[in-house]
Protein backbone atom coordinates (compact mmCIF):
# COMPACT_ATOMS: atom_id res chain seq x y z
CA UNK A 1 0.00 0.00 0.00
CA UNK A 2 1.25 3.68 -0.51
CA UNK A 3 0.94 5.90 2.34
CA UNK A 4 0.88 9.13 -0.12
CA UNK A 5 -2.19 7.94 -3.20
CA UNK A 6 -0.98 11.79 -4.38
CA UNK A 7 -3.70 12.90 -6.98
CA UNK A 8 -2.11 13.44 -10.64
CA UNK A 9 -1.59 17.00 -9.80
CA UNK A 10 -0.11 16.40 -6.22
CA UNK A 11 2.80 14.16 -8.44
CA UNK A 12 3.37 16.74 -10.75
CA UNK A 13 4.27 19.21 -8.09
CA UNK A 14 6.27 16.85 -6.08
CA UNK A 15 8.13 16.11 -9.30
CA UNK A 16 9.17 19.44 -9.33
CA UNK A 17 10.15 19.87 -6.08
CA UNK A 18 12.13 17.00 -6.47
CA UNK A 19 14.15 18.51 -9.67
CA UNK A 20 14.64 21.94 -7.19
CA UNK A 21 16.10 19.57 -4.99
CA UNK A 22 18.43 17.66 -6.83
CA UNK A 23 19.74 21.17 -8.28
CA UNK A 24 20.19 22.41 -4.70
CA UNK A 25 22.21 19.01 -3.87
CA UNK A 26 24.04 18.84 -6.63
CA UNK A 27 25.13 22.23 -6.59
CA UNK A 28 26.04 22.59 -2.41
CA UNK A 29 28.08 19.44 -3.95
CA UNK A 30 29.70 21.10 -6.77
CA UNK A 31 29.10 17.72 -8.99
CA UNK A 32 27.09 15.35 -9.87
CA UNK A 33 24.78 14.09 -12.51
CA UNK A 34 21.69 16.53 -13.15
CA UNK A 35 20.69 15.86 -16.54
CA UNK A 36 18.92 12.01 -15.87
CA UNK A 37 17.71 12.95 -12.07
CA UNK A 38 15.65 15.67 -13.76
CA UNK A 39 14.40 13.53 -16.65
CA UNK A 40 13.35 10.73 -13.93
CA UNK A 41 11.66 13.16 -11.55
CA UNK A 42 7.88 12.26 -13.07
CA UNK A 43 8.77 8.60 -12.86
CA UNK A 44 10.30 8.59 -9.37
CA UNK A 45 7.41 10.74 -8.21
CA UNK A 46 4.93 8.68 -9.50
CA UNK A 47 6.64 5.78 -7.63
CA UNK A 48 7.22 6.81 -4.48
CA UNK A 49 3.70 8.87 -4.25
CA UNK A 50 1.29 6.49 -5.53
CA UNK A 51 2.85 3.07 -6.84
CA UNK A 52 5.20 1.38 -4.24
CA UNK A 53 4.67 -0.18 -1.58
CA UNK A 54 6.08 1.52 1.13
CA UNK A 55 6.08 3.25 4.92
CA UNK A 56 8.63 5.87 5.92
CA UNK A 57 7.63 4.70 9.46
CA UNK A 58 8.35 1.25 8.87
CA UNK A 59 11.31 1.45 6.54
CA UNK A 60 11.83 -2.10 6.94
CA UNK A 61 9.00 -4.06 6.22
CA UNK A 62 8.92 -7.10 5.05
CA UNK A 63 6.65 -6.96 1.95
CA UNK A 64 7.84 -3.61 1.04
CA UNK A 65 8.71 -3.09 -2.95
CA UNK A 66 12.13 -2.45 -3.32
CA UNK A 67 13.60 -0.12 -5.39
CA UNK A 68 17.02 -0.65 -7.22
CA UNK A 69 18.59 2.29 -9.16
CA UNK A 70 20.84 1.00 -11.52
CA UNK A 71 21.45 3.85 -13.13
CA UNK A 72 23.12 5.07 -9.49
CA UNK A 73 24.53 8.79 -10.91
CA UNK A 74 20.83 9.27 -10.55
CA UNK A 75 20.95 9.22 -6.80
CA UNK A 76 20.33 12.91 -5.63
CA UNK A 77 16.97 12.18 -7.31
CA UNK A 78 16.60 8.93 -4.84
CA UNK A 79 17.43 10.49 -1.95
CA UNK A 80 15.47 13.75 -2.59
CA UNK A 81 12.42 11.70 -2.72
CA UNK A 82 13.11 9.74 0.30
CA UNK A 83 13.43 12.60 2.41
CA UNK A 84 9.86 14.22 0.74
CA UNK A 85 8.63 10.94 1.80
CA UNK A 86 10.08 11.46 5.29
CA UNK A 87 12.32 8.44 5.30
CA UNK A 88 15.41 11.12 6.91
CA UNK A 89 15.05 14.86 7.38
CA UNK A 90 15.24 16.87 4.52
CA UNK A 91 18.37 19.01 6.37
CA UNK A 92 20.56 16.25 5.83
CA UNK A 93 20.52 16.08 1.65
CA UNK A 94 23.14 19.17 2.39
CA UNK A 95 25.57 15.97 3.05
CA UNK A 96 25.15 14.94 -0.81
CA UNK A 97 28.66 13.57 -1.58
CA UNK A 98 30.42 15.21 1.22
CA UNK A 99 33.08 13.58 3.16
CA UNK A 100 31.96 10.54 5.87
CA UNK A 101 28.18 10.89 4.75
CA UNK A 102 25.40 8.46 4.08
CA UNK A 103 24.64 9.82 1.13
CA UNK A 104 27.19 8.98 -1.05
CA UNK A 105 28.04 9.87 -4.68
CA UNK A 106 26.68 6.72 -5.95
CA UNK A 107 23.95 4.90 -3.68
CA UNK A 108 25.79 2.75 -1.28
CA UNK A 109 24.61 0.24 1.07
CA UNK A 110 27.50 0.50 3.14
CA UNK A 111 27.06 3.67 4.41
CA UNK A 112 22.90 4.13 4.20
CA UNK A 113 20.71 1.23 4.98
CA UNK A 114 17.95 2.39 3.46
CA UNK A 115 19.92 1.62 -0.31
CA UNK A 116 18.64 -2.01 -1.03
CA UNK A 117 21.96 -2.57 -3.35
CA UNK A 118 24.72 -0.40 -4.06
CA UNK A 119 25.19 0.97 -7.72
CA UNK A 120 26.75 3.41 -9.55
CA UNK A 121 28.78 0.95 -12.23
CA UNK A 122 26.30 0.33 -15.39
CA UNK A 123 24.48 -2.53 -15.99
CA UNK A 124 24.67 -4.44 -12.65
CA UNK A 125 21.07 -3.48 -10.98
CA UNK A 126 18.69 -5.67 -13.56
CA UNK A 127 20.77 -9.06 -11.85
CA UNK A 128 20.63 -8.11 -8.57
CA UNK A 129 17.19 -6.92 -8.85
CA UNK A 130 16.55 -10.53 -10.61
CA UNK A 131 17.92 -12.11 -7.70
CA UNK A 132 15.24 -10.32 -5.28
CA UNK A 133 12.91 -11.22 -7.39
CA UNK A 134 13.72 -15.31 -7.76
CA UNK A 135 13.96 -14.97 -3.95
CA UNK A 136 10.44 -13.39 -3.70
CA UNK A 137 9.02 -15.86 -6.40
CA UNK A 138 10.41 -18.62 -4.41
CA UNK A 139 9.15 -17.48 -1.59
CA UNK A 140 5.44 -16.50 -2.76
CA UNK A 141 5.67 -13.40 -1.74
CA UNK A 142 3.66 -10.56 -3.44
CA UNK A 143 6.23 -7.43 -3.26
CA UNK A 144 7.55 -6.45 -6.83
CA UNK A 145 11.42 -5.51 -7.21
CA UNK A 146 11.45 -2.19 -9.08
CA UNK A 147 15.03 -1.49 -11.07
CA UNK A 148 15.23 1.53 -12.91
CA UNK A 149 17.70 1.71 -15.55
CA UNK A 150 18.79 4.30 -17.86
CA UNK A 151 18.76 3.72 -21.30
CA UNK A 152 22.23 4.06 -22.18
CA UNK A 153 23.15 0.98 -19.86
CA UNK A 154 21.98 -1.01 -21.95
CA UNK A 155 25.00 -0.97 -24.01
CA UNK A 156 26.59 -2.87 -21.25
CA UNK A 157 26.21 -6.82 -22.11
CA UNK A 158 25.79 -8.42 -18.67
CA UNK A 159 22.64 -6.84 -18.50
CA UNK A 160 21.25 -8.62 -21.53
CA UNK A 161 22.18 -12.22 -19.29
CA UNK A 162 20.05 -10.89 -17.23
CA UNK A 163 17.54 -9.81 -19.55
CA UNK A 164 17.59 -13.60 -20.61
CA UNK A 165 17.57 -14.55 -17.23
CA UNK A 166 14.57 -12.74 -16.12
CA UNK A 167 12.39 -14.65 -18.86
CA UNK A 168 13.73 -17.95 -18.59
CA UNK A 169 12.16 -17.57 -14.83
CA UNK A 170 9.10 -15.71 -15.72
CA UNK A 171 10.18 -13.35 -13.02
CA UNK A 172 6.96 -11.95 -12.24
CA UNK A 173 8.25 -9.56 -9.10
CA UNK A 174 10.41 -8.24 -11.01
CA UNK A 175 9.24 -4.58 -12.89
CA UNK A 176 11.46 -2.48 -14.95
CA UNK A 177 11.70 0.89 -15.82
CA UNK A 178 14.05 2.37 -18.52
CA UNK A 179 15.00 6.34 -18.75
CA UNK A 180 15.26 6.55 -22.17
CA UNK A 181 16.76 10.13 -22.82
CA UNK A 182 18.42 9.35 -25.46
CA UNK A 183 22.06 10.81 -23.61
CA UNK A 184 25.11 9.65 -21.92
CA UNK A 185 28.74 10.83 -20.58
CA UNK A 186 29.47 11.73 -24.28
CA UNK A 187 27.12 12.52 -26.13
CA UNK A 188 24.03 11.50 -27.77
CA UNK A 189 23.11 7.74 -27.65
CA UNK A 190 22.26 7.17 -31.11
CA UNK A 191 26.11 9.22 -31.53
CA UNK A 192 28.18 7.15 -29.26
CA UNK A 193 26.00 3.27 -29.36
CA UNK A 194 22.97 3.49 -31.21
CA UNK A 195 19.85 1.56 -28.99
CA UNK A 196 16.97 1.91 -31.48
CA UNK A 197 14.31 -0.68 -31.38
CA UNK A 198 14.61 -1.12 -27.28
CA UNK A 199 11.42 -2.09 -27.73
CA UNK A 200 11.93 -5.35 -29.74
CA UNK A 201 15.05 -6.20 -28.37
CA UNK A 202 13.23 -6.77 -25.10
CA UNK A 203 10.06 -8.31 -26.40
CA UNK A 204 12.31 -11.07 -28.28
CA UNK A 205 14.03 -11.67 -25.02
CA UNK A 206 10.55 -12.60 -23.84
CA UNK A 207 9.48 -9.33 -21.80
CA UNK A 208 6.35 -7.71 -21.70
CA UNK A 209 6.68 -4.41 -23.12
CA UNK A 210 4.80 -0.87 -22.40
CA UNK A 211 5.78 2.80 -23.59
CA UNK A 212 4.87 5.94 -22.22
CA UNK A 213 6.02 9.54 -22.20
CA UNK A 214 7.69 9.55 -19.17
CA UNK A 215 6.23 13.22 -18.40
CA UNK A 216 2.90 12.39 -18.80
CA UNK A 217 1.38 11.91 -15.30
CA UNK A 218 -1.09 10.38 -16.77
CA UNK A 219 -0.20 8.28 -18.68
CA UNK A 220 2.72 6.69 -16.22
CA UNK A 221 -0.04 5.91 -13.75
CA UNK A 222 -1.92 3.90 -16.53
CA UNK A 223 1.32 1.70 -17.63
CA UNK A 224 3.70 1.66 -13.94
CA UNK A 225 0.19 0.07 -12.77
CA UNK A 226 -0.09 -2.12 -15.65
CA UNK A 227 3.52 -2.99 -14.76
CA UNK A 228 2.00 -3.50 -11.20
CA UNK A 229 -0.19 -6.02 -12.56
CA UNK A 230 0.92 -8.29 -14.69
CA UNK A 231 1.81 -11.55 -13.21
CA UNK A 232 2.95 -13.52 -15.92
CA UNK A 233 6.73 -12.91 -16.61
CA UNK A 234 9.01 -9.66 -16.20
CA UNK A 235 7.58 -6.31 -17.28
CA UNK A 236 9.65 -3.28 -18.79
CA UNK A 237 8.41 0.45 -19.15
CA UNK A 238 9.84 2.24 -21.56
CA UNK A 239 9.75 6.09 -20.46
CA UNK A 240 10.99 8.41 -23.02
CA UNK A 241 12.02 11.34 -21.46
CA UNK A 242 14.02 14.55 -22.20
CA UNK A 243 17.12 14.94 -20.08
CA UNK A 244 17.32 18.17 -17.82
CA UNK A 245 13.60 18.58 -18.20
CA UNK A 246 12.19 21.19 -16.29
CA UNK A 247 15.78 23.52 -17.14
CA UNK A 248 15.63 24.73 -20.63
CA UNK A 249 19.34 25.10 -21.20
CA UNK A 250 20.23 21.88 -19.99
CA UNK A 251 16.92 20.03 -21.70
CA UNK A 252 18.33 17.32 -24.03
CA UNK A 253 21.68 18.15 -24.09
CA UNK A 254 24.18 15.11 -22.91
CA UNK A 255 26.94 17.73 -22.20
CA UNK A 256 24.73 18.35 -18.69
CA UNK A 257 25.07 14.28 -17.49
CA UNK A 258 27.09 14.93 -15.28
CA UNK A 259 28.17 18.66 -14.32
CA UNK A 260 27.08 20.84 -11.75
CA UNK A 261 25.76 24.38 -12.76
CA UNK A 262 27.12 26.78 -11.47
CA UNK A 263 25.65 29.67 -8.61
CA UNK A 264 24.15 31.63 -11.35
CA UNK A 265 22.83 28.96 -13.92
CA UNK A 266 21.08 27.14 -10.93
CA UNK A 267 18.87 30.04 -9.74
CA UNK A 268 18.25 30.25 -13.32
CA UNK A 269 17.06 26.62 -13.22
CA UNK A 270 15.39 27.13 -9.43
CA UNK A 271 13.80 30.13 -10.52
CA UNK A 272 12.07 28.16 -14.28
CA UNK A 273 11.60 24.91 -11.89
CA UNK A 274 9.35 27.21 -9.22
CA UNK B 1 53.20 -36.76 10.11
CA UNK B 2 49.24 -37.98 8.44
CA UNK B 3 49.03 -41.33 6.70
CA UNK B 4 49.89 -40.50 3.69
CA UNK B 5 47.70 -42.12 0.49
CA UNK B 6 50.56 -42.42 -2.27
CA UNK B 7 48.27 -42.50 -4.91
CA UNK B 8 45.69 -39.82 -6.10
CA UNK B 9 41.90 -40.66 -5.45
CA UNK B 10 40.25 -37.12 -4.79
CA UNK B 11 40.07 -33.88 -5.89
CA UNK B 12 38.86 -30.86 -4.45
CA UNK B 13 36.56 -29.85 -6.30
CA UNK B 14 34.44 -33.51 -5.34
CA UNK B 15 35.39 -32.11 -1.24
CA UNK B 16 33.51 -29.61 -1.83
CA UNK B 17 30.70 -30.88 -3.81
CA UNK B 18 30.31 -33.95 -0.96
CA UNK B 19 29.95 -31.04 1.92
CA UNK B 20 27.18 -29.26 -0.64
CA UNK B 21 25.33 -31.83 -0.92
CA UNK B 22 24.88 -32.81 3.10
CA UNK B 23 24.94 -28.99 3.72
CA UNK B 24 21.79 -28.26 1.66
CA UNK B 25 19.86 -30.99 2.39
CA UNK B 26 19.92 -29.26 6.17
CA UNK B 27 19.33 -25.60 5.42
CA UNK B 28 16.79 -24.71 2.52
CA UNK B 29 17.96 -21.48 2.11
CA UNK B 30 20.87 -22.51 0.64
CA UNK B 31 20.78 -21.69 -3.52
CA UNK B 32 23.42 -23.20 -5.45
CA UNK B 33 23.79 -21.57 -8.80
CA UNK B 34 25.75 -23.01 -12.18
CA UNK B 35 27.38 -21.48 -14.51
CA UNK B 36 26.68 -24.71 -17.14
CA UNK B 37 29.38 -26.29 -15.28
CA UNK B 38 27.28 -28.41 -12.94
CA UNK B 39 28.76 -31.47 -13.20
CA UNK B 40 32.41 -30.07 -12.93
CA UNK B 41 31.59 -28.38 -9.69
CA UNK B 42 30.12 -31.78 -8.14
CA UNK B 43 26.88 -29.87 -7.68
CA UNK B 44 25.17 -32.15 -10.48
CA UNK B 45 23.43 -33.86 -7.51
CA UNK B 46 21.68 -30.90 -5.90
CA UNK B 47 20.58 -30.25 -9.50
CA UNK B 48 18.67 -33.73 -9.64
CA UNK B 49 17.70 -34.10 -5.84
CA UNK B 50 16.62 -30.63 -4.88
CA UNK B 51 16.05 -28.66 -8.09
CA UNK B 52 13.92 -26.44 -5.94
CA UNK B 53 17.60 -25.43 -4.51
CA UNK B 54 19.57 -25.32 -7.93
CA UNK B 55 19.39 -22.44 -10.48
CA UNK B 56 20.98 -22.50 -13.59
CA UNK B 57 22.26 -19.61 -14.91
CA UNK B 58 23.87 -20.40 -18.44
CA UNK B 59 27.30 -19.14 -19.77
CA UNK B 60 26.43 -15.93 -18.23
CA UNK B 61 28.87 -15.54 -14.95
CA UNK B 62 28.23 -11.47 -14.49
CA UNK B 63 24.55 -12.20 -13.78
CA UNK B 64 25.33 -14.98 -12.14
CA UNK B 65 26.83 -12.94 -9.33
CA UNK B 66 24.46 -10.19 -9.25
CA UNK B 67 21.66 -12.76 -8.97
CA UNK B 68 23.60 -13.99 -6.19
CA UNK B 69 24.11 -10.94 -4.63
CA UNK B 70 20.31 -10.15 -5.03
CA UNK B 71 19.28 -14.10 -3.39
CA UNK B 72 21.61 -13.19 -0.20
CA UNK B 73 19.99 -9.36 0.20
CA UNK B 74 17.06 -11.39 0.12
CA UNK B 75 17.65 -13.84 3.34
CA UNK B 76 18.90 -16.97 0.74
CA UNK B 77 22.70 -18.36 0.99
CA UNK B 78 24.07 -18.97 -2.87
CA UNK B 79 26.96 -20.23 -3.79
CA UNK B 80 27.60 -19.40 -7.13
CA UNK B 81 29.99 -21.96 -9.26
CA UNK B 82 31.90 -22.18 -12.12
CA UNK B 83 35.43 -22.66 -13.11
CA UNK B 84 37.43 -20.16 -11.00
CA UNK B 85 38.69 -18.40 -14.47
CA UNK B 86 35.11 -17.32 -15.30
CA UNK B 87 34.15 -16.62 -11.88
CA UNK B 88 37.11 -14.17 -10.36
CA UNK B 89 38.11 -13.46 -13.81
CA UNK B 90 35.05 -12.55 -15.92
CA UNK B 91 33.00 -11.54 -13.19
CA UNK B 92 35.37 -9.69 -11.09
CA UNK B 93 33.55 -5.98 -11.10
CA UNK B 94 30.19 -7.96 -10.04
CA UNK B 95 32.14 -9.90 -6.84
CA UNK B 96 33.46 -6.24 -5.80
CA UNK B 97 30.56 -4.29 -6.18
CA UNK B 98 27.49 -6.45 -6.06
CA UNK B 99 29.44 -9.07 -3.33
CA UNK B 100 31.64 -7.70 -1.28
CA UNK B 101 30.86 -3.55 -1.49
CA UNK B 102 27.47 -4.88 -0.65
CA UNK B 103 28.90 -6.95 2.03
CA UNK B 104 26.63 -10.36 1.10
CA UNK B 105 26.17 -13.54 2.11
CA UNK B 106 27.25 -14.81 -1.15
CA UNK B 107 30.03 -18.45 -1.64
CA UNK B 108 31.93 -18.02 -5.06
CA UNK B 109 33.44 -21.71 -5.61
CA UNK B 110 35.85 -21.73 -8.41
CA UNK B 111 37.67 -24.84 -9.13
CA UNK B 112 40.36 -25.84 -11.94
CA UNK B 113 42.24 -23.41 -10.44
CA UNK B 114 45.79 -23.15 -11.52
CA UNK B 115 48.66 -25.59 -13.54
CA UNK B 116 46.59 -28.27 -11.75
CA UNK B 117 43.48 -28.12 -14.82
CA UNK B 118 45.98 -29.61 -17.16
CA UNK B 119 45.62 -30.67 -20.89
CA UNK B 120 43.37 -27.69 -21.20
CA UNK B 121 45.63 -25.21 -21.30
CA UNK B 122 46.64 -21.73 -20.21
CA UNK B 123 42.71 -20.20 -20.81
CA UNK B 124 41.70 -22.79 -18.53
CA UNK B 125 44.66 -22.63 -16.05
CA UNK B 126 43.48 -19.42 -14.00
CA UNK B 127 46.70 -18.49 -11.50
CA UNK B 128 45.53 -15.29 -11.22
CA UNK B 129 42.42 -15.56 -8.81
CA UNK B 130 44.10 -15.31 -5.04
CA UNK B 131 45.71 -12.28 -6.21
CA UNK B 132 42.12 -10.77 -7.50
CA UNK B 133 40.19 -12.18 -4.73
CA UNK B 134 42.62 -10.95 -2.01
CA UNK B 135 42.61 -7.59 -2.96
CA UNK B 136 39.12 -7.17 -2.22
CA UNK B 137 37.44 -5.92 1.19
CA UNK B 138 35.64 -8.34 2.76
CA UNK B 139 36.60 -11.40 0.86
CA UNK B 140 37.71 -14.48 3.01
CA UNK B 141 39.75 -16.72 0.43
CA UNK B 142 39.80 -20.53 1.27
CA UNK B 143 42.21 -22.60 -0.87
CA UNK B 144 41.98 -26.56 0.30
CA UNK B 145 45.19 -28.89 -0.10
CA UNK B 146 42.94 -31.99 -0.70
CA UNK B 147 39.79 -33.46 -0.87
CA UNK B 148 39.28 -33.56 3.69
CA UNK B 149 40.08 -29.70 3.64
CA UNK B 150 37.90 -28.86 1.07
CA UNK B 151 34.67 -30.84 2.68
CA UNK B 152 35.59 -28.96 5.94
CA UNK B 153 36.55 -25.34 4.62
CA UNK B 154 32.86 -25.64 2.60
CA UNK B 155 31.35 -26.55 6.23
CA UNK B 156 32.91 -23.75 7.62
CA UNK B 157 32.47 -21.42 5.06
CA UNK B 158 28.73 -21.35 5.35
CA UNK B 159 28.95 -20.34 8.91
CA UNK B 160 30.41 -17.33 7.94
CA UNK B 161 28.24 -14.04 7.17
CA UNK B 162 29.26 -13.02 3.97
CA UNK B 163 31.88 -13.21 0.80
CA UNK B 164 33.92 -15.93 0.33
CA UNK B 165 36.02 -17.42 -2.16
CA UNK B 166 36.54 -21.04 -2.16
CA UNK B 167 39.70 -22.21 -4.60
CA UNK B 168 39.07 -25.71 -6.08
CA UNK B 169 40.79 -27.98 -8.38
CA UNK B 170 40.42 -30.43 -11.01
CA UNK B 171 42.38 -33.28 -11.00
CA UNK B 172 42.33 -36.43 -8.34
CA UNK B 173 45.25 -35.53 -5.70
CA UNK B 174 46.66 -36.89 -2.27
CA UNK B 175 45.11 -36.92 0.52
CA UNK B 176 47.21 -35.27 2.83
CA UNK B 177 45.14 -34.19 5.66
CA UNK B 178 43.01 -36.96 8.28
CA UNK B 179 39.30 -36.62 7.50
CA UNK B 180 37.65 -34.89 10.71
CA UNK B 181 40.05 -33.67 13.08
CA UNK B 182 40.81 -30.12 14.63
CA UNK B 183 40.36 -27.33 11.86
CA UNK B 184 40.03 -23.17 12.37
CA UNK B 185 39.60 -20.90 9.86
CA UNK B 186 42.51 -18.35 9.61
CA UNK B 187 44.61 -20.82 11.46
CA UNK B 188 47.08 -22.78 9.43
CA UNK B 189 46.92 -26.60 10.05
CA UNK B 190 50.15 -28.67 10.58
CA UNK B 191 51.16 -31.10 8.19
CA UNK B 192 53.74 -31.95 9.84
CA UNK B 193 56.00 -30.04 13.24
CA UNK B 194 59.57 -29.48 12.56
CA UNK B 195 61.64 -26.35 13.32
CA UNK B 196 64.05 -25.04 10.89
CA UNK B 197 63.15 -24.91 7.10
CA UNK B 198 59.22 -24.29 7.10
CA UNK B 199 57.48 -24.96 4.38
CA UNK B 200 53.71 -23.08 3.93
CA UNK B 201 51.89 -23.92 1.15
CA UNK B 202 48.41 -23.77 -0.59
CA UNK B 203 46.08 -26.43 -2.82
CA UNK B 204 47.16 -29.66 -3.96
CA UNK B 205 50.49 -28.20 -5.27
CA UNK B 206 51.55 -28.92 -1.34
CA UNK B 207 51.36 -32.69 -1.69
CA UNK B 208 54.46 -32.13 -3.81
CA UNK B 209 56.55 -30.58 -0.88
CA UNK B 210 55.06 -33.85 1.32
CA UNK B 211 56.52 -36.37 -0.96
CA UNK B 212 59.90 -33.90 -1.78
CA UNK B 213 60.42 -34.27 2.57
CA UNK B 214 59.22 -38.06 2.54
CA UNK B 215 61.89 -38.37 0.27
CA UNK B 216 64.73 -37.03 2.42
CA UNK B 217 67.20 -39.27 3.77
CA UNK B 218 68.17 -36.99 6.66
CA UNK B 219 66.78 -34.34 8.68
CA UNK B 220 62.98 -34.38 7.92
CA UNK B 221 62.58 -33.56 11.79
CA UNK B 222 63.81 -29.94 10.83
CA UNK B 223 61.23 -29.38 8.55
CA UNK B 224 57.90 -28.02 9.19
CA UNK B 225 54.72 -27.90 6.52
CA UNK B 226 51.87 -26.13 7.01
CA UNK B 227 48.69 -25.87 5.00
CA UNK B 228 47.76 -22.50 4.06
CA UNK B 229 44.04 -23.43 3.80
CA UNK B 230 43.19 -19.75 4.76
CA UNK B 231 44.55 -16.95 2.17
CA UNK B 232 42.59 -13.95 3.59
CA UNK B 233 42.41 -13.56 6.42
CA UNK B 234 45.70 -14.90 6.49
CA UNK B 235 47.34 -16.56 10.03
CA UNK B 236 49.86 -13.80 10.42
CA UNK B 237 50.47 -14.62 14.10
CA UNK B 238 51.37 -17.99 13.38
CA UNK B 239 53.86 -17.56 10.19
CA UNK B 240 55.83 -14.66 12.75
CA UNK B 241 56.17 -16.94 15.22
CA UNK B 242 57.39 -19.58 12.92
CA UNK B 243 59.89 -17.44 11.06
CA UNK B 244 61.53 -16.13 13.70
CA UNK B 245 64.56 -18.05 14.18
CA UNK B 246 64.09 -20.64 11.17
CA UNK B 247 66.55 -21.40 8.34
CA UNK B 248 64.07 -20.09 5.62
CA UNK B 249 60.46 -20.28 4.62
CA UNK B 250 59.64 -21.84 1.40
CA UNK B 251 55.88 -21.31 0.21
CA UNK B 252 54.54 -23.14 -2.50
CA UNK B 253 51.22 -22.41 -4.73
CA UNK B 254 49.96 -23.05 -8.01
CA UNK B 255 49.56 -19.48 -8.90
CA UNK B 256 51.43 -16.69 -10.08
CA UNK B 257 54.15 -15.46 -7.66
CA UNK B 258 52.33 -11.97 -8.07
CA UNK B 259 49.83 -11.60 -5.65
CA UNK B 260 49.72 -14.98 -4.34
CA UNK B 261 50.67 -16.87 -0.98
CA UNK B 262 54.16 -16.29 -1.23
CA UNK B 263 52.99 -12.45 -1.83
CA UNK B 264 51.28 -12.52 1.23
CA UNK B 265 53.78 -13.51 3.16
CA UNK B 266 56.71 -11.45 2.03
CA UNK B 267 54.34 -8.89 3.30
CA UNK B 268 53.52 -10.72 6.64
CA UNK B 269 57.69 -11.08 6.89
CA UNK B 270 58.37 -7.39 6.01
CA UNK B 271 55.93 -5.44 7.69
CA UNK B 272 57.25 -7.11 10.79
CA UNK B 273 60.90 -6.82 10.28
CA UNK B 274 61.52 -10.11 10.11
CA UNK B 275 64.79 -11.12 7.56
CA UNK B 276 64.54 -15.33 7.56
CA UNK B 277 65.22 -16.18 3.77
CA UNK B 278 62.39 -16.47 1.79
CA UNK B 279 61.89 -18.50 -1.13
CA UNK B 280 58.69 -18.18 -2.81
CA UNK B 281 57.26 -21.61 -5.29
CA UNK B 282 55.00 -20.48 -7.93
CA UNK B 283 54.57 -20.07 -11.50
CA UNK B 284 56.77 -16.71 -12.34
CA UNK B 285 54.70 -14.36 -14.25
CA UNK B 286 54.03 -17.02 -17.23
CA UNK B 287 50.81 -18.08 -18.64
CA UNK B 288 50.19 -21.88 -18.25
CA UNK B 289 49.83 -24.73 -21.51
CA UNK B 290 48.62 -28.09 -21.81
CA UNK B 291 49.90 -30.93 -20.66
CA UNK B 292 49.62 -33.20 -17.44
CA UNK B 293 49.76 -31.45 -14.12
CA UNK B 294 52.52 -33.32 -12.96
CA UNK B 295 54.41 -32.23 -15.87
CA UNK B 296 53.65 -28.89 -16.03
CA UNK B 297 54.32 -28.59 -12.13
CA UNK B 298 57.33 -30.00 -12.87
CA UNK B 299 58.23 -27.36 -15.69
CA UNK B 300 57.82 -24.56 -12.96
CA UNK B 301 59.92 -25.96 -10.25
CA UNK B 302 56.96 -26.93 -8.44
CA UNK B 303 57.10 -30.90 -7.99
CA UNK B 304 58.47 -32.76 -5.39
CA UNK B 305 62.16 -33.15 -6.97
CA UNK B 306 62.28 -29.37 -7.38
CA UNK B 307 60.76 -28.66 -3.83
CA UNK B 308 63.27 -30.92 -2.21
CA UNK B 309 66.34 -29.37 -4.10
CA UNK B 310 65.52 -26.05 -2.58
CA UNK B 311 65.16 -27.57 0.81
CA UNK B 312 68.12 -29.07 0.52
CA UNK B 313 69.53 -25.77 0.10
CA UNK B 314 68.75 -24.62 3.34
CA UNK B 315 69.25 -27.79 5.46
CA UNK B 316 72.92 -27.35 5.16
Amino acid sequence: MNPFDYSAEQLEKEANALRRTVIKMIVGAGSGHPAGALGMADIVSVLYFKILNHNPTDPKKEDRDRVILSNGHVCPLLYAALASAGYFPKEELAGFRKLGNKLQGHPSRADFDLIEASSGSLGHGLSVACGMALAAQQEQQTHKIWCLMSDAEHQEGSLWEAAMFAAKYKLKNLKVIVDVNNIQLSGDVDQVMPLDLLKERYENFGWQVAEVDGHNIEGLLTKIEQANNFTNGPFVVLAKTISGKGVSFMEGKWQWHGKAPTAEESRKALEELS
Amino acid sequence: MTEQNTQPVKATREGFGAAVAELAKNDRKIIVLSADLSPSLKVDNIRINLSGQFIECGVAEQNMIGVAAGLALSGKIPIATSFAEFLTGRAWEQIRLDVCYNNVNVKLAGSHAGLATGEDGATHQILEDVALMRSLPNMTIFSPCDFNEAYKVTVEAMKIKGPVYIRLTRPKTLIITPNGGPFVVGKMSVIKEGRGVIVLGTGPVLSEAVKAVNGLEEKQEEIGIYSVHTIKPLDKEKIVELAKGAKAIITIEDHQLIGGLGSAVAEVLADNGISAPLRRLGVDDSFGESGTYLELWKKHGLDSASVQATIKEFLI
